[in-house]
């Protein structure tokens, strides 16, 4: 589905981004790991096209970025960004409606309503429907956001969806229903890229996992090959240990300051 | 919500027109409504009744209906950009008036007049008009972009930043204004004290029909960017994200705001607040969906822009109230209110 090429960046004479190649395929979930200025953010403008690469290229189902129509994109790949703050009073509904914008002209058909009506269900927000977005709680802001972004393409089976830092500034249940969300939406068939910072929330809801340094790769594969330690201090600069949980393949990654 | 926009579009309509028939009939010269009715069957070649003095007929001919038309053309045109400006600065309190954009407008059709002797005084007339649109229309589209250079920041307006360049670009052109009153002749300082007032005590039919065409490409072609606009008011990557064009759609309605904001100014001075109430009117009471804002607050701006001027013109008759003075007094109220309700909104 995704491809990334030899991808490199540049600004103000630094590399943000150095050679990275990797792939995510349909049914994926590919999370991003790395410490702030690791080149996350820098990777994910690049992959919904709002900068260009300074070389390298990304292709999405077989089509290089550069030689999609917007409109065209706009149904292949959706993405939640990190902050969302509306000043215009809108209603949950007419923002969800919003995602379907790249699908009608002027007017939306029966089918874009009926698509609103079951991602918010899916969601979980349908009793907020009438509501002022900026009125609700910011987990809720997030999973109307994240409604909206589902609703672009609900009806596209081979898109991608790009979630950064999903679950940034909420609390732990609704951190935990955006991660179920985000998992439920690979299981259906769409590739899932996200950028978390949670190591443990990766491991256990990715397929697969990419630890960013500097723009360059740390390391890429299933959590139980790269969550260790060398891997998490090599990325991080923190010391950490590994606590085995029962029925869980992964080891929980605790830092070390912790447990002393 | 969503459904029913051509429903209250339709019965935004209709307040137009009764405004429009009101406002027809009142004034120094009554004319009944039957008398209307008769004098626009009568002229339609509908009737060849006469059921009304030759008076009535000219003083609606001549007078009434140009100065109702061109109520309808400015309020369309206020209300419709004041909506496509919050929307694209992202915020209810920008208004072309606030934040510069009719002073920038302003100035430029000063300096068209004090100049106008000098270099201008082939150009009278409808070209002589037409340039004056011209230059108030430059003068606009001039102090937007700065403006939005000045407010922007990584696709974010600060409004603080908006609305502090706003003051500052107002001063800076009071301050031109100033210097160009201060050189014009007698003559000329009673035009520019028009401007500055605003009125649409200049209405005749070579007006309305000079102004119709930088009214109506506005007014219907920002409904066809209302999508783009409720995209925009999520953010500019996020709209881009959504598919929409956000270069080129910004510049378009930076131009047909302009285009709007500039020919009412060229016509009937500076009308604060107009573009600042009619759209948050139509957001606190349906939507804030562009898709109906955007048409409605051309309704709706026509509708009150005319009633405000039946009131300028008859409250004080004989003499006359400028509009503008009219439009402050009920704005600003507004634009309090507006800002203490954001205010509690933002820190509860």
């Amino acid at each position: 589905m995704i491809k990334v090429k030899a991808l490199s960046y540049k600004a103000g004479g630094k590399k943000l981004l150095d050679n990275l190649s990797f792939d995510a395929g349909k049914g994926e979930l590919l999370a991003i790991l790395g410490a702030n200025g690791a080149g996350k953010s820098t990777l994910m403008k690049l992959l919904c096209r709002e900068i260009k690469p300074f070389s390298g290229k990304i292709t999405i189902n077989g089509k290089e970025l550069d030689n999609y129509r917007l409109q065209d994109l706009a149904k292949t790949r959706a993405v939640l960004s990190q902050h969302n703050t509306i000043s215009i009073s809108f209603q949950v509904n007419e923002l969800v409606l919003m995602g379907r914008y790249p699908h009608f002209q002027q007017k939306p058909t029966v089918g874009d309503f009926k698509i609103v009506q079951q991602v918010m269900e899916e969601t979980g927000i349908t009793h907020l429907a009438s509501r002022d977005y900026n009125t609700l709680s910011g987990g809720e802001q997030q999973r109307v956001q994240l409604a909206r972004v589902i609703a672009q393409i609900y009806d596209s089976p081979n898109a991608c969806l790009f979630l950064d830092e999903p679950t940034n500034g909420l609390d732990l249940q609704y951190q935990q229903q955006i991660m179920v969300l985000a998992r439920s939406l690979a299981d259906r068939g769409y590739c899932v890229i996200c950028i978390l910072h949670d190591i443990n929330f990766a491991s256990r809801f990715a397929d697969r996992i990419m630890m960013l340094k500097n723009g360059k790769k740390v390391a890429e594969g299933l959590p139980v090959e790269v969550i260790n330690c060398e891997n998490i201090h090599e990325t991080f600069s923190i010391k950490v240990k590994l606590m085995e949980c029962e029925g869980y393949t992964c080891p929980l990654v605790v830092p070390a300051t912790i447990l002393k | 919500m969503i459904k029913n926009t051509g429903y209250i579009l339709l019965i935004l309509t209709v307040v137009l027109v009764l405004t429009m028939v009101i406002s027809s009939c009142v004034g120094a010269v009554q004319i009944s409504f039957s008398e209307l009715i008769s004098i626009i069957a009568y002229h339609t070649g509908l009737s060849e009744h006469q059921n009304f003095e030759a008076q009535q007929a000219a003083v609606f001919l001549n007078l009434r209906l140009p100065r109702v038309l061109l109520g309808v053309l400015i309020g369309a045109a206020l209300g419709v950009s004041g909506a496509a400006i919050q929307g694209l600065f992202r915020n209810p309190l920008a208004e072309p008036g606030l934040i510069g954009i009719s002073s920038g407008a302003t100035l430029f059709a000063v300096i068209m007049i004090v100049l106008e002797t000098k270099i201008f005084k082939e150009l009278t007339g409808v070209i002589g008009f037409y340039a004056l649109s011209l230059a108030s229309f430059i003068g606009a589209g001039l102090t937007t972009m700065l403006v939005y250079r000045i407010a922007m920041r990584n696709g974010k307006t600060i409004i603080t930043t908006l609305l502090l360049g706003g003051i500052a670009i107002n001063a800076l052109a009071g301050a031109f204004i100033g210097l160009l009153t201060y050189m014009a002749t007698d003559a000329q300082l009673r035009n520019i004290t028009f401007w500055s007032l605003g009125s649409l005590g200049g209405a005749s039919w070579p007006t309305v029909t000079t102004l119709l065409p930088f009214v109506l490409i506005p007014v219907f072609g920002l409904p066809f960017l209302a999508k783009s606009l409720n995209a925009l008011a999520l953010g500019e990557s996020q709209a881009m994200h959504m598919g929409v064009n956000v270069k080129v759609v910004k510049r378009i309605i930076i131009a047909m705001a302009t285009m709007a904001v500039g020919a009412s100014v060229a016509v009937a001075g500076m009308i604060a607040f107009i573009g600042l109430i009619i759209p948050h009117i139509l957001r606190m009471t349906f939507t804030a969906d562009h898709r109906l804002v955007v048409p409605g607050a051309a309704l709706l701006g026509a509708a009150l822009l005319t009633m405000a001027d039946l009131i300028a013109r008859t409250v004080v008759a004989p003499a006359e109230l400028p509009i503008g003075i009219l439009t402050a007094m009920i704005g600003a109220p507004v634009f309090i209110y507006i800002i203490i309700t954001e205010r509690n909104k933002n820190n509860p």
